[in-house]
């Protein structure tokens, strides 16, 4: 193991990073300014030297012992992680770093700095990154996070192109670079004659991996075209798996001293073997994970639990065989990950989301750490002819292998790759984290292992530093066609299927078997056979429906979003006792031509979904929209709560009058005894109910008399685990009340047309519908001042929509 | 290629001087003669070597069958608006020359299209996608017409899918209410809507990579599938 080689003095070493991280990081200071670290550090540091740990206790009974060396390997790792996270944090203070230096560079110099530290102190830094420790536990979480958030739709259009560069763009530049090298090697002058084609070979694949995080998070940014991104993204991927694979082959094939032709031939053998090998055991298990999520649904807390073992045991059973781990692992993300999100609770779904990201990107931080800190205090072999011609080569056989592949593949492409998408392309080629750890990982009968570890850090800052800060100008610049992916309506969503199902169409017309047809095909397959092995709710469910689904919840988590931190800022929460006198007081009649308003309004206001831009996958941050679930998830959670039958008793009322404004008159509280009895027996079709009428958005009168402004049907869609922590709410019931606003509101619209809502097919709503329809032209009466405000008119917005602006709203209830 | 002369279409901006060649360009614009000359094939396999299809020609499509928007797809090509000559109403047979206009409007764009010819080519393939919404060619899809295709594009998933598609239309039309009248009066009425509105609501969708066609070569795959038909 790695870690036997560590030191064991650096545990005081590591408080002290830990010190200086926190420094950095807390005080949100830019980590490019080490000044105050370096200065107030070396006084920190014990004049004594390395034995800091007593050991120097009686052979009576110790009071007080130290064991260091028992926790020493854990210990470390917990503090590298939490040094490295540190730093994270500390360059998000200042988030317009981010945006022109990327993540990768900011980490390089901290480990750049630490480094420094380090080696100004004399100390070696812990050999944590052994191959076995970096191929068997860092590198897993890396491919996994690529592969799982890999965008699979686009991937799938793409997957020619994207195979063909990582491949074959690959092996073209490894053999390029190596064969250049070689030539350069054979130069009398650089001395360095002893370098053999089979290591240069092997040096040329470790820097061909290219890794372009900090190039894909620009690209998001300035959301360059659908088909350069995910060629770039896949490229990433799958080049990992054949780096890998070519690194193995050739550090197998270093070691001999004569290549015979049949090992070439042998080599290209396994080099097949390997990569379909690799994924036919990755779709083995993502199958059975599958699988296996089917019958979770009891055992909810150990759910994502089954993700991470099958695709690590994937990721195992493939290096067991020695067949291509990367590919195995990330064939079995993309094959499961549809089937098991559908099969897994929503909380689940969020855990996993949150854990695969949160391994990888801890992963990737560490290595690019452990970059900036080796680049200090390893000893270096500077060769300038070497370094500075694998600078020149690598640079030079990316763009001429993209150019001629891009050449290759166009003809095949319906859209082809025009000169500012190969641009970016080949720019886009930084190289990163494998590659680093690759050549770190290098056994040590390479004989010139320094040299090439120094080559391939230069090549890495070079890249990293350079092309990663100068590509988003570059990029804005030359103008890269650009594709607004996040274009999230209903509208869109309808139309891309129209325009899928046309265009298979067409090519059924024509004859033809492209993707569209076999995409066709499989999705025939996949909803017969696949679905219903897989999943366990195993309807089929439309592209569409689940967009419309997830607006829905989007929709509804605002709603309850701005009402309860209008409750939350307001003095409700706070003055919940001034509430409860409140309520002794004899309640406000509301007048039934209000109430009438009021549930014309209700019925009338379909929930309004509006153009919003969700986060495509990023490589550091979950989607937008996972947390935004994940909110809504606690808020459904309180909206409950606050259903409960015993916490209408005194405040609701009161409360409703408040937010409802309505004038003394009628009383709304006549409906409340009757509605109760319904929320006893069913919270959660009552909580269900509170989001949809929550959700419907409040003065549209634009639209109130439109031909679509129809009540929308419930689709079911905020069904949830019933895991809500019940115990707690009845002790809390009251302190929701506050909360049941939303309840309120669809109590009352509900006493009017509950049949829609409730229950969608019941043929109501198909009535409702076609009243509208016949006589379209009717024009909704115009809603009463307080109940239309304007959406996009702030003002009116703030005074006449008592849901959504609390604050002008409680000097009139008082 | 047997081209009918009378059937020449053209575009109201190309105006040529060359006529015959006009003709033969006209249609396809960047469609090369190779495509041309497979489309031909694929077009008397699918008319049985007759000069014009029918609409039972393209319904006994095999590979059709399962396509939820297969009418939508079909009444298409009988479309006389996708003929561009501005004219509106179906027609019972197409030729093919017809069947090439009705097959350009899927023409991908290559490396030399220049961004406004890109623009057109966009509007095309919307204005063609417009039309298979727009069913009475009045020039604004109705509420009725919207759900209509949204009901068949969700036909495949059952029950729950009819549900849906009603709701869904009525959303997506409110949508693109909201995104293009923001401030109508109360007592204003949402007509449907019209090609300009289609327009703005589809405008940062990516099409480019969705409604094209290469016209390969489909002499194995058109065999199987021609041979089917009947």
């Amino acid at each position: 193991m790695g870690y036997s080689r560590s030191v064991k003095v650096t545990a005081h070493l590591l408080f002290i990073c830990v010190v200086l991280t926190l420094l950095c990081g807390s005080n949100g200071e830019i980590p490019q300014k080490p000044t105050s670290g370096g200065t107030v550090l070396p006084p920190i540091k014990p004049a004594g030297g390395p034995q800091a740990f007593p050991d120097a206790e009686k052979e009576n009974m110790p009071v007080f012992t130290m064991d260091y060396s028992r926790i020493q390997i854990p210990f470390e790792i917990t503090l590298w992680v939490l040094l490295a996270s540190f730093a994270k944090i500390g360059f998000h203070v200042y988030h317009k770093i981010t945006v022109w230096v990327p993540e990768s560079c900011l980490l390089i110099t901290i480990g750049l700095i630490v480094g420094g530290i380090m080696h100004s102190v004399h100390e070696e830094p812990p050999a944590v990154l052994s191959s076995n420790v970096f191929f068997l536990y860092m590198l897993p979480p890396i491919v996994l996070d690529s592969g799982y958030f890999m965008p699979t739709r686009p991937f799938f259009e793409n997957i020619g192109t994207v195979l063909w560069f990582a491949v074959v763009g690959t092996l073209w530049n490894s053999i390029g670079i190596g064969m250049s090298l070689f030539a350069i090697c054979q130069i009398e002058a650089f001395g360095v004659q002893d370098i053999n084609l089979q290591e240069n070979l092997l040096f040329a694949t470790i820097i061909s991996a290219v890794d372009p995080v900090a190039v894909l998070s620009v690209f998001e940014d300035v959301s360059v075209n659908e088909q350069l991104y995910i060629v770039v993204f896949g490229e990433c991927l799958f080049n990992d798996a054949v780096t890998v694979v070519l690194y193995n082959m050739f550090n197998f094939v270093a070691d001999m001293p004569v290549v015979e032709p049949v090992d070439v031939f042998l080599g290209v053998a396994r080099f097949f073997v390997v990569g379909l090998g690799g994924m036919g055991f990755g779709i083995l298990f993502g199958f059975v994970a599958s699988f296996t999520t089917r019958f979770t649904a009891n055992v909810r807390e150990i759910e994502p639990l089954f993700i991470f073992m099958y695709s690590y045991l994937a990721y195992l059973v493939a290096e067991l065989f020695a067949i291509s781990s990367i590919m195995a692992i990330v064939t079995c993300a993309l094959t499961m990950k549809y089937y098991v999100e559908e099969n897994v609770s929503q909380r689940s779904c969020t855990t996993v989301r949150h854990v695969i990201k949160m391994l990888g990107s801890i992963s990737e931080t560490l290595i690019f750490f452990f970059l900036g800190v080796v680049t200090i205090t390893t000893e270096h072999e500077w060769n300038w002819g070497y370094i500075l011609f694998t600078l020149l080569f690598a640079f030079v056989w990316r763009g001429l292998g993209v150019l001629v592949l891009t050449q290759i593949i166009n003809p095949f492409r319906t859209i082809p790759f025009n000169l500012k998408d190969q641009f970016g392309l080949a720019y886009g080629g930084l190289r990163g984290a494998i590659s680093f750890a690759l050549v770190f990982t290098l056994p040590d009968n390479i004989g010139r292992r320094q040299l090439f570890i120094t080559a391939t850090i230069v090549i890495i800052l070079f890249t990293v530093f350079i092309q990663g800060i100068s590509i988003r100008p570059l990029i804005e610049f030359i103008n890269v066609r650009r594709t607004n992916r996040n274009l999230d309506t209903i509208n869109a969503e309808i139309h891309c299927r129209l325009m899928e199902h046309t265009i298979s169409g067409i090519e059924d017309l024509c004859g033809q078997w492209s993707h569209f047809y076999w995409k066709d095909k499989f999705m025939k397959f996949n909803n017969r056979i696949l679905r219903k092995i897989l999943i366990r709710d195993s309807r089929a469910e439309s592209s569409i429906v689940a967009l419309y689904k997830k607006l829905e919840l989007q929709n509804a988590m605002e709603i309850l979003d701005t009402v309860a931190g209008d409750i939350s800022a307001a003095p409700s929460v706070v003055s919940l006792y001034e509430e409860k006198n409140n309520s002794s007081k004899p309640k406000k009649k509301f007048k039934a031509v209000d109430l009438k308003n009021m549930h014309e309004l209700l019925s009338k206001n379909m929930y309004k979904i509006r153009q919003r831009t969700v986060e495509y996958t990023r490589k550091h941050a979950l989607p937008n929209e996972t947390q935004s679930k994940e909110i809504l998830i606690r808020r459904h959670a309180s909206v409950r709560r606050s259903l409960r039958p015993g916490s209408f008793q005194t405040t609701v009322v009161p409360k409703s009058h408040k937010y409802f404004s309505l004038p003394a008159g009628q009383g709304l509280d006549s409906r409340f005894p009757l509605k109760r009895r319904s929320h006893a027996g069913d919270e959660e079709t009552m909580s269900e109910v509170a989001f949809s009428s929550g959700r419907r958005r409040f003065g549209q009168p634009a639209r109130s008399s439109s031909r679509a402004m129809l009540p929308l049907r419930r689709l079911d869609t905020l069904t949830e685990a019933p895991s809500v922590d019940v115990v707690n709410e009845r002790g809390r019931a009251s302190d929701g009340a506050a909360a049941a606003v939303p309840r309120t509101s669809s109590s009352a619209s509900d006493s009017r047309v509950p049949a829609p809502r409730r229950r969608p097919g019941d043929g109501s709503p198909g009535d409702d519908g076609n009243k509208i329809e016949e006589e379209p032209q009717q024009p909704a009466s115009p809603p009463p001042a307080p109940w239309a405000p304007e959406p996009r008119d702030p003002q009116d917005n703030a005074a006449r929509n008592p849901l959504l602006r609390k604050p002008r709203w409680s000097p009139k209830k008082k | 290629m047997e081209l009918q002369p009378e059937r020449a279409a053209l575009p109201a901006d190309q105006t040529g001087t060359d006529h015959v060649r006009r003709e033969e360009r006209a249609p396809r614009e960047k469609i090369s003669l190779e495509q041309i000359k497979n489309l031909r094939k694929r077009f008397q396999q699918l008319s049985g070597d007759e000069d014009r299809i029918s609409r039972a020609d393209l319904e006994n499509i095999p590979a059709l069958a399962n396509n939820p928007i297969k009418k939508q797809i079909i009444d298409a090509f009988f479309d006389k608006r996708n003929q561009r000559r501005g004219e509106a109403g179906s027609v019972h047979h197409i030729d093919f020359q017809q069947f090439l206009m009705v097959m350009s409007h899927f023409r991908p764009p290559t490396l030399k299209t220049t961004p406004e010819e890109k623009e057109a080519m966009r509007m095309e393939k919307l204005r063609f996608l417009f039309n298979m919404h727009d069913t009475d060619s009045d020039g604004t899809i109705t509420l009725a017409e919207y759900r209509k295709v949204v009901e068949e594009l969700l036909s495949k998933s059952g029950d729950m899918g009819q549900e849906a598609a009603k709701a869904i239309a009525d959303a997506a039309m409110l949508e693109v209410a909201s995104t293009n009248v923001p401030h109508m009066e109360p007592d204003e009425f949402y007509e449907g809507i019209t090609f300009e509105h289609f327009v703005q609501i589809l405008k940062g969708l990516e099409m480019e990579s969705r409604m094209n066609v290469r016209f390969l070569d489909v002499d194995t795959t058109t065999m199987r599938c021609g041979k089917m038909k009947s």
